[in-house]
């Protein structure tokens, strides 16, 4: 039953969601004021089909936790001994699955706009709901047409073939739905730009509303990536924390386009300029997503031959990519010239220092989607490239370089016009700091150029970042400008830790017997033992490896070789001692024909401040969304109570002529 | 004595195939070398070459067999003094440029390198045009 009542669920959103599509259209129809009597229903029509998505993603869901082996999906992705948590964050680890979470929450995402969202004029409201369920019914006719994820057996499975080792772990918990959340977060700013682009709305109140929108996917895909890059880190066991791997690119551009879109929102909210420049890139954001969905959903990637020969899946996405992004760009090439310029500013202004920013992510963007479209170009030539981190570092750097330093001035500028004489003192601390760094640092060792760079920028920005704060009174500085400069922070101690990372990384690989030491980095490293451990669906051998820093008190470390029986697979699951200033990463490899054992151990300075700049970024994001909501629902209070004494007034005025005999 | 002959190759062509399974990883699979200054050259490299059987990773970054091979292959030629790029090169000859991370310009990948130029040329052109102008602008009205 379960099986059914999800599909039939499923069917029944996509029939809603062309309603609310044909009800959508007709809101264009109508004057302002004077509402259709055929538009009505594309508000609750969004809100139903959201609610018949979730459910039938919960469905799915139940399924996978009771295990129903009679489901095609369930059979091939779970096992009845995985342990429960690993059986719930199995439904989104595979194809299907993955793309039902899509789709729910993007119907959830609209529906939360159509039941919340007030402030637009009905006609913009009413096309927004209409692009929305367009580009949900393309992926409702994706996940029934070609990949339906409540498809039967005809004779149940005895026993499911169980997930990838890779993914048991608690970042496929975190990972793929904040990601997801994110990319889909990015179809209404997508929507909304459609929207208001159609009825020629582009102004300062229609930013007000998208803006949330964008933070908040914005923040989403900012903790989904850092997630996802903290979990390859530790789950891959050789410490790398980014590959520029195509499907982590897919992530990445989008992230880079909600980047630069909520920059220019805020230009537009505050400033009524860059109107077509949000537009556009309102359409690119979720371009990505697309694309990234793209390349993940439809075998692209592991090979263009395989997905030349069994085309179904991607050609389908293609063409949805197609009609999507094209239709986008078309209405936005015949209406852009309809929306007006907006205000002017200068060259030395916050908003010339955003454009320059919004200029430079883009240039970014479109590195880092040919070096990860190329070879696929290619392959399908026969002429196989790699494209990979000597390639995307440098050419991402010629445009990275001046944006952290336009960064780390630009929010200190003035609106509109600005001298720059005026911040000579504030330029000049931030260059001194940045050559200060990269000359102490060249100076002390022989470190490759690039960390080196890396780390003087990380400081200047560090310090430029804060300096939005001094002379202020701290206790009145609003709250959404405490987000942007502990983002800005966050950039700053990002990439301290990438740069840390980079150059100062010291590597031990060795060969040693049960009591033999090594020494990496300041710290000793004696393996005591090695023994055999059981899980709940895999055996181990774990390595207890004493770590002691200078001669201190030594630590245990356990990393484990885990060989997992369904699927078959062997996985390495390292073992990490966090300080404050770094990682030690340990890992336990084969044992070698003399008896003794392979291990890895790397002292890796800094490291985790990846990480923690990635959730102080997304902190700030939030701290924006709540900054900005809460300054919203004040305003809009006095603005009620405003209408509110107004209307006593009027009511009193119209009693009082009454005669009084 | 023909047959005998090619059933002699045949048999030295079997006893690698045959040793594969069970051979134990090459010596510098997993060693470093003692030289810390070859080594980091040696990483260096590895970083920069793709394992083949794996989806976006360095053998560097690998526990596959044929990586560990590959890495053997790169620190053993790093001591017996070969340059970090005529391993390259070697590499490249052997199993075609995909294995190298690092795309050099060539026949194929020169759009890899035009691109970015023209998209230097391309942003310095958007920014003058909405930049520079506004700056005449302003400078009218004032």
């Amino acid at each position: 039953m379960i099986a059914e009542l999800g599909l039939a669920a499923l069917w029944l959103a996509a029939a809603l969601a062309v309603l609310q599509m044909v009800s959508g259209a007709f809101a264009l129809k109508g004057a302002e004021g004077a509402p259709n009597s055929l538009a009505i229903f594309a508000r609750p029509a969004a809100v139903v089909q959201a609610l018949l998505a979730v459910l039938a993603f919960f469905l799915l869901l139940w399924a996978f936790a009771i295990t129903d082996l009679s489901i095609k999906l369930v059979a091939t992705n779970s096992h009845s001994m995985k342990p429960m948590l690993y059986k719930l964050t199995g439904t989104w680890g595979n194809h299907e699955g993955s793309m039902l979470l899509w789709v729910g929450v993007l119907a959830l995402s609209g529906g939360l706009l159509a039941a919340f969202e007030r402030r637009l004029p009905e006609r913009t409201m009413g096309a927004t709901l209409a692009v929305q369920g367009f580009v949900g019914l393309g992926f409702y006719a994706f996940l029934l047409l070609s990949s339906n994820p409540f498809e039967r057996l005809p004779v149940p499975a005895i026993e499911g073939v169980g997930l990838n080792p890779l993914l048991q772990d608690i970042g496929l918990a975190i990972h793929p739905p904040t990601l997801y959340a994110g990319y889909v977060g990015l179809s209404v700013a997508f929507s909304l730009a459609m929207g208001a682009l159609l009825t020629n709305q582009v102004n300062p109140s229609f930013a007000r509303v998208l803006r949330p929108w964008v933070l908040g996917a914005w923040v989403l895909l900012t903790f989904g990536i850092t997630a996802g890059s903290y979990w390859a880190y530790y789950e891959l066991g050789w410490g790398g924390w980014w590959f520029w791997d195509p499907v982590e690119n897919a992530s990445f551009m989008p992230w880079l386009a909600a980047t630069a879109l909520m920059h220019s929102v805020s230009v537009l909210a505050a400033r009524d300029a860059l109107r077509t420049w949000t537009i556009m890139l309102g359409v690119l954001a979720f371009s990505m997503s697309m694309l990234g969905t793209f390349l993940v959903r439809s075998g692209v990637l592991t090979s263009v031959h395989a997905f030349a020969v069994d085309p179904e899946r991607g050609s389908f996405i293609l063409a949805l990519l197609g009609l999507y992004i094209g239709g986008a760009f078309t209405i936005f090439a015949l209406r852009a010239g309809a929306v007006a310029e907006g205000k002017r500013f200068s060259a030395t202004s916050r908003e010339g220092a955003l454009v320059f920013n919004n200029v430079m992510l883009s240039a970014i963007l479109a590195i880092v989607l040919l070096g990860t479209l190329y070879p696929l170009l290619t392959e399908a030539f026969d002429v196989r490239v790699s494209v990979g981190p000597p390639y995307f570092n440098p050419a991402s750097a010629i445009f990275a370089v001046p944006m952290f330093l336009v960064m780390a001035v630009g929010p200190l500028l003035r609106w509109k016009e600005d001298k720059p004489a005026r911040i000579q003192f504030e330029v000049a601390l931030v260059a001194a700091v940045l050559i200060a760094v990269i000359s102490l640092v060249t100076i002390l060792g022989d470190y490759p150029f690039l960390p080196v760079l890396g780390l003087g920028l990380a400081l200047a920005l560090g310090v430029g970042a804060l300096l939005p704060l001094r002379g202020r009174k701290l206790s009145r500085v609003p709250v959404a400008t405490y987000g942007m400069v502990l983002a800005h922070f966050g950039v700053a101690v990002s990439l301290f830790g990438m740069a840390c990372e980079g150059a100062f990384t010291q590597e031990r690989l060795a060969a040693i017997a049960p009591g033999g030491t090594e020494q990496v980095g300041d710290f000793a490293v004696k393996l005591e033992s090695v023994t055999p451990v059981a899980g709940p669906n895999w055996t181990a051998i774990e390595a207890r490896i004493a770590v002691s820093r200078d001669g201190g008190e030594p630590v245990i470390l356990s990393p484990q070789a885990r060989n997992f029986w369904s699927p078959a697979q062997a996985t390495s699951e390292s073992a990490l001692l966090t300080r404050w200033d770094g990682q030690l990463y340990a890992v336990i490899g084969n044992q070698a024909e003399d008896g003794r054992w392979q291990i890895r151990v790397w002292w890796k300075p800094f490291v985790t401040f990846i990480w923690y700049g990635g959730l102080l970024i997304a902190l700030g994001g939030v701290l924006a969304i709540v900054g900005r909501v809460r300054v919203d629902v004040k305003r809009r209070k006095a603005a009620d109570m405003g209408d509110e004494r107004r209307a006593d007034i009027e009511a009193l005025d119209a009693a009082a002529p009454v005669p009084a005999e | 004595m023909n047959r005998a002959i090619i059933a002699f190759l045949l048999a030295l062509l079997a006893i690698p195939l045959a040793a594969q399974d069970t051979m134990p990883p090459a010596p510098y699979a997993y060693n470093q070398l003692d030289d810390p200054a070859l080594e980091a050259q040696a990483s260096e490299l590895m970083l920069t070459l793709r394992c083949l059987k794996c989806q976006s990773q360095s053998i560097a970054d690998s526990d596959a067999p044929m990586a560990g091979d590959m890495r053997h292959q790169v620190r053993s030629r790093i001591l017996a003094g070969e340059s970090p790029e005529e391993i390259r090169s070697w590499l490249v000859a052997r199993y075609g440029d995909y294995v190298s991370y690092n795309p050099t310009i060539s026949a194929t990948t020169w759009p890899l390198f035009a691109i970015p130029v023209l998209m230097i040329v391309l942003v310095a052109g958007v920014l003058l045009r909405r930049l520079g102008k506004r700056r005449d602008a302003a400078e009218d009205a004032a």
